[in-house]
């Protein structure tokens, strides 16, 4: 079988929060939950977003560390701070352009997903991907997602000028070739902003 | 007696709910030597596939069971967390006594099911068989449920039993009956992504079944249109082609106004009609004049909707509709589900791979709960309690003549108002949590306090619970074994996981120990729940929902069996009317015409906004699990009302206020949540909480005619802003019914 990778589509995500209870649950994690559902904008519309670590293939995380405390195994997979090492300045958790490592106060230590090595480095699925009743997280190889999904999937990213790489795909429509992450100007005028897209007020005024 | 001995607080104090956060012995790895048991989740009707992690008899974990073929390792939060029901703090592990004053203290098993039996027969003696009720539940075990109704016959010898699927499925079940004359989802979910368009009409599916989302979505990869009814924006109508903002009760406007667009644009199959169907003519005669402007509104929404519905609907080449509670709990909810139906069997495409309809059943075994006669009008294998050659046929099952069978009881609904007006006077309930899931709480409290006398069998002292006279420790699905027909009609196997804790019983035991103090010993020898199984598949023999080809082994070795299985050799049905042969006698499906008429309680001037009630993902039901789930609680931890920006300005609402939602029945204060995914004409609040968090203080008790299902899904009240409230029920922690 060849390898099976893991696969976020955030147009499947129905913000359950199976992924983070579950996270929560894998042998190494003790009960803490290293998952992020991000809501998007409750207020506005029901969208989410599970958001594990990417993966870097250059971590940024790992480089910024002054105190070389986050290594990247030979398989690809950045994990959590050395506790022996960590010495809690944050550095990680400014740099990632993902928002993913996160300072636990309680341990004065950086934890962060760690795709369930105990699990995955044995051939088995990491907790959230198993469990997600949606799909919208998914540890398949390549045909599979080929096979079963109509975007395409990119490990390609841009950051303003900084070009990333990740070990994680992301399933987006067939035409992205790369996701560009642009500066979003704060004081864009109402006019420039796209209609409402889920009020329900206006659909009930304006039947599409 | 049936009365609350102390003060709520109190209670709360020494029963809960309380959180459970940590599992067993702690977050420890897991061993080698731990046992895997491979068993389902014991909450919802989709039944997922899971593994209980044992250690010591105790359980400790759990891990994902990939290869069950419904959920493949899937699971919603609430099967992710539900082990931590089991260790827990509030279980119940002994039998318990009311004292007046004082609360409620341990007594012997003897002495509690001696004195449940004497006052059984106490009040019998005294007003007659049927004063004593009981009430049941569609989380039981098929086993469990089968026993129930033979007990309410044979042992009490009462009409009145009944269970709270009345509160779930009986709408679609009815319905189903009418049109196909068979009361069972038409196909499997691996038909689902095969359709080509998909309609689904009042069903959360993110949230009430979130399995089934993946389900959808696959359809969807493949190009399928997916249409959405419901008066929210649910977290599946966000990517949906079509979704149709319903006003809640206005379903019958789009049905019908598609039905009416599909005839005029020749989008109907005229030869299966002709062939497979009878009373289509009066069904077209009915919808002419639902033209997509008067449909629209019936319904609220634009007309072009509604065309866009029928535009997708109609010409595909296959199709599925899924409904579910949205349409159902509804005074006219039979009549919502029929006029639904009426749009697939008019298109023909139904008993084909691709092509058919589904109810989502709500509770874990909804489906089978409502086959094995624990329902007032209703025996074993789904037959008629009036019908004389039925009752014949069980009266042989059971050896009783079949004169002492008692006749039609009353349904949920008007069983408690009999209890209310002093026509029962004893009630014993299992798996029911009726003070905080009946519609008008206020009313039910109300009746039950005006009970002789109460006995509740359950695992947690659930806030019903908390007026009995007496409390038998029962029971988790855990603790048992047996089998549940899952939202499919696949019948799966539970498996024992651990013993129950302390004094705890198995359910079944309780029943037949009391049975055997009631009277007929012989009637409920049972060793095992396998012998309940093997009684069951006899009762079922030769009926709509035949299990008699089935036997646990053969459930285990296939995941499952689908009914009706009516030889040992037979391999299940899977997939209804193959063919166009449906379960009438006639082998016709029946088209009704159906008329939409206002519900029970519209809005008006003075209360002028509509509430609508359902679920939130983390919790389950009357929440008497849930709520003591410290994971679950933190998801969604006290009920919120939502509105729509509109509406909150109006009423001088900001996000995140107090308001008060009161209806002519009852109130409850909550924090208001201001979203554009709800129209601004309805609120929302969820229905998990107790006493003034309780959204069935606001819902109206008015009943289908048929399915005697609860209007939930609408009724009139009015919403303004308050001040947090600061009294002692307020102060409860969250899950007991508090508010921060």
């Amino acid at each position: 079988m060849s390898e099976r990778n893991f696969y976020i589509d955030y147009s499947r995500c129905i913000g359950c929060q199976s992924c983070v209870q579950a996270c929560a649950e894998c042998d190494t994690h003790r009960g803490v939950s290293m998952i992020h559902l991000e809501t998007i904008q409750r207020s506005e519309s029901v969208q989410t977003a599970p958001q594990v670590c990417m993966h870097c293939d250059e971590p940024i995380c790992a480089q910024v560390c002054p105190a070389d405390a986050i290594k990247k195994t030979p398989d690809g997979i950045v994990q959590s701070s050395l506790k022996p090492r960590c010495i809690g300045c944050s550095n990680c958790v400014l740099s990632c352009p993902f928002g993913v490592p996160k300072y636990q106060v309680e341990i004065d230590q950086m934890m962060k997903c760690d795709m369930c090595y105990d699990r995955s480095s044995v051939g088995k699925k990491p907790m959230c991907a198993t469990v997600c009743p949606s799909g919208a997280l998914a540890f398949a190889t390549a045909e599979e997602i080929q096979r079963t999904r109509r975007g395409i999937a990119i490990n390609s990213w841009k950051f303003g000028n900084e070009e990333v790489k990740t070990k994680v795909f992301v399933i987006v429509p067939r035409e992205v070739e790369r996701v560009n992450v642009e500066l979003v100007r704060i004081s864009a005028t109402p006019a420039a902003l796209p209609e409402d897209p889920y009020d329900v007020a206006l659909m009930l005024e304006t039947a599409k | 007696m049936a009365k609350i001995p102390i003060d709520i607080p109190q209670i709360v104090e020494q029963f809960g709910p309380h959180l459970n956060r940590v599992p067993f012995g702690g977050w420890v790895a897991s061993e080698e030597e731990d046992k895997m048991v491979k068993t389902h989740c014991c909450f919802c009707g989709q039944q997922c596939g899971i593994q209980l992690r044992v250690r010591n008899n105790k359980v400790v974990g759990w891990e994902p069971w990939e290869d069950f073929p419904f959920n493949f390792g899937k699971l919603c939060p609430k099967g992710v967390k539900r082990y931590m029901q089991d260790e827990h703090p509030d279980r119940l592990e002994f039998p318990l006594q009311r004292i007046e004053g004082k609360g409620f203290e341990r007594v012997s098993w003897d002495v509690a099911l001696d004195r449940v039996a004497s006052e059984i027969r106490r009040i019998q003696t005294a007003y007659g068989n049927d004063a004593f009720a009981i009430l049941t539940g569609a989380s039981l075990t098929n086993e469990k449920a089968y026993l129930m109704g033979k007990f309410a016959r044979v042992a009490v010898r009462s009409a009145n039993i009944d269970y709270n699927g009345r509160l779930c499925m009986v709408s679609a079940g009815a319905a189903s009956k009418k049109v196909f004359g068979i009361d069972r989802s038409a196909n499997p979910w691996s038909d689902i992504p095969k359709a080509k368009v998909i309609l689904v009409a009042g069903a959360n599916v993110a949230e009430c079944a979130p399995i089934t989302t993946d389900y959808l979505w696959q359809a969807r990869e493949k190009g399928s249109k997916l249409i959405i009814l419901d008066p929210r924006l649910t977290p599946i109508a966000r990517n949906a082609d079509l979704y149709i903002p319903v006003r809640s009760g206005g379903d019958i406007g789009v049905f019908n106004g598609m039905l009416h667009v599909m005839i005029e644009r020749g989008w109907i199959d005229r030869d299966f009609i002709a062939q497979h169907t009878t009373g289509f003519e009066q069904v077209a005669e009915t919808v002419k004049k639902y033209t997509p402007e008067y449909a629209a509104q019936i319904a609220g929404v634009p007309a072009e909707m509604i065309v866009r519905a029928a535009e997708l609907w109609g010409p595909a080449p296959t199709s599925f509709l899924l409904h579910s509670r949205g349409i159902e709990h509804h005074s006219k909810g039979v009549e919502n589900c029929v006029a639904a139906i009426n749009l697939v069997i008019a298109s023909g495409r139904i008993g084909r791979e691709g092509c058919g309809y589904a109810m989502i059943t709500g509770q874990g075994n909804g489906q089978g709960g409502r086959e094995q006669g624990q329902k007032c009008d209703q025996l074993p294998g789904n037959r008629d309690i009036s019908n004389s050659e039925h009752r014949k046929y069980i009266a042989g099952v059971w050896g009783v003549p079949e004169e002492s069978i008692p006749g039609k009881g009353l349904s949920a609904i008007p069983l408690v108002e009999a209890i209310h007006d002093g026509k029962i006077k004893g009630l014993l309930s299992i798996c029911f949590n009726p003070t905080v899931s009946l519609p008008d709480a206020n009313y039910v409290r109300a009746a039950l306090e005006k009970l002789e006398f109460y006995v509740a069998i359950d695992f947690f002292l659930s806030e019903t619970a908390r007026y009995a006279d007496i409390v038998l420790a029962g029971s988790l699905m855990e603790e048992d074994e047996g089998t549940t027909t899952n939202v499919e009609g696949r019948v799966i196997r539970h498996r024992k996981v651990v013993n129950p804790p302390g004094e705890a019983r198995e359910d079944w035991k309780i029943i037949c120990d009391i049975a055997k103090r009631l009277g007929p010993a012989d009637k409920f020898q049972y060793a095992s729940p396998h012998d309940i199984f093997e009684e069951l598949r006899i009762a079922s023999k030769g009926s709509v929902s035949d299990y008699y080809g089935m036997t646990w082994e053969r459930i285990e070795e296939n995941n499952g069996l689908f009914w009706p299985c009516p030889e040992p050799a037979h391999p299940g049905t899977p997939r209804l009317y193959e063919g166009g042969k449906f379960g009438h006698p006639d082998g016709k499906a029946h088209f009704i015409p159906v008329e939409w008429r206002p519900s029970a309680e519209m809005p008006d001037h003075e209360y002028p906004i509509i509430l609508t009630t359902g679920r939130v993902v983390s919790h389950f039901l009357s929440g008497t699990q849930t709520r003591r789930i410290g994971g679950l609680v933190d998801q969604y931890s006290q009920p919120l009302c939502e509105m729509h920006p509109r509406l909150a300005e109006t009423l001088g609402v900001h996000d995140g206020d107090f308001v008060k939602v009161e209806s002519r029945r009852g109130n409850v204060v909550v924090r208001a949540q201001i979203v554009k995914t709800i129209r601004p004409d309805t609120v929302f609040v969820p229905y998990h909480w107790p006493l003034d968090r309780s959204a069935n203080n606001m819902t109206v008790r008015a009943i289908d005619p048929v399915s005697n299902i609860p209007e939930f899904k609408i009724c009139a009240v009015r919403v303004t802003r308050v001040e947090q409230p600061h009294d002692a029920i307020a102060q409860l922690e969250v899950q007991a019914g508090g508010v921060r």
